[in-house]
């Protein structure tokens, strides 16, 4: 399966821009489907980034944030080349993982 | 897995290498608040179960935050649709280590929370869900303390009723 996680690193020498586009239904358990059912909540809890073996950032996500969730954030060095992972864990326990390249 | 379990125990020990230090310094319920949420990278199941945004910022980090306006946070005024809106959030202030980001009127009033370690810009873009009109807060850790930002955002449709 493709992976869910869309993600463009880009490197503008001193830092590293990153924006991510993660496939993910994001329920948050407190809507109701065409028939009047809830629908069980189901989202990602944490999404983490990793670069050179260190983490630059950490999401802890809530139902609250938007269906097929977008994030931006920056931190400071990266290289053109460098390898960026990217993971997910959801309520479920589903889990994905990714590794981009810095443009 | 075993990185997992070995990160987990230097964690602990260091916690509790910290904690014995700092009540040898006198020093019990000033010091150990940052060390325990420094050392803490779990998923903050508490703080997403809090129905007023007090509550969620108190599960957070412990202590209470006071407005600053060098929290800029980006939100629109209307929102059509409150199942997508985008908030985005910069500071100028230093040593910043967490972004938060609530919504007073939603069931769960935290959306998300950031982590910012050390070189990383305190700058982060979303999209949150709004279930009606409501006051979106932005919390900001820099230097153990916390700033907030807030802006009244009105949503046309709401994204969390049924």
């Amino acid at each position: 399966m493709a992976s869910t996680i869309r993600v463009r690193a880009t490197s503008s020498g001193e830092t590293t821009e990153v924006q991510a586009l993660i496939q993910h239904p994001m329920d948050s358990g407190f809507v109701k489907d065409a028939k009047g059912e809830i629908i069980p909540a189901h989202f990602i809890q944490q999404l983490t980034f990793e670069h050179d073996g260190k983490n630059v950032f950490t999401a802890d996500w809530g139902g609250g944030v938007s269906k097929d969730p977008y994030v931006k954030f920056a931190f400071k060095g990266g290289k053109k080349g460098d390898d960026l992972k990217i993971s997910w864990v959801d309520n479920k326990g589903a889990t994905d993982t990714t590794t981009a390249k810095i443009q | 897995m075993t990185d997992v379990g070995f990160s987990a125990t230097r964690r602990l020990i260091l916690q509790g290498a910290g904690a014995v230090a700092l009540v040898g310094l006198g020093n019990l319920l000033f010091g150990l608040t940052p060390a325990l949420a420094a050392a803490n990278d779990k998923y903050p199941e508490e703080a997403f179960k809090a129905k007023s945004e007090a509550d969620a910022i108190k599960a957070l980090y412990g202590k209470t935050a006071e407005p600053s306006d060098k929290v800029k946070m980006d939100a629109p005024e209307i929102a059509e649709n409150g199942a997508v809106v985008p908030i985005s959030v910069m500071t100028t202030l230093a040593d910043v280590t967490s972004i938060s980001f609530l919504v007073s009127e939603n069931p769960v009033v935290l959306v998300a929370s950031y982590k910012i370690p050390a070189g990383t810009l305190p700058n982060v873009a979303n999209r949150i869900k709004m279930a009606r009109t409501s006051n979106v807060i932005v919390v900001v850790e820099a230097g153990g303390k916390l700033y907030s930002a807030s802006k009244e955002v009105k949503v046309t449709v709401g994204g969390c009723g049924g």
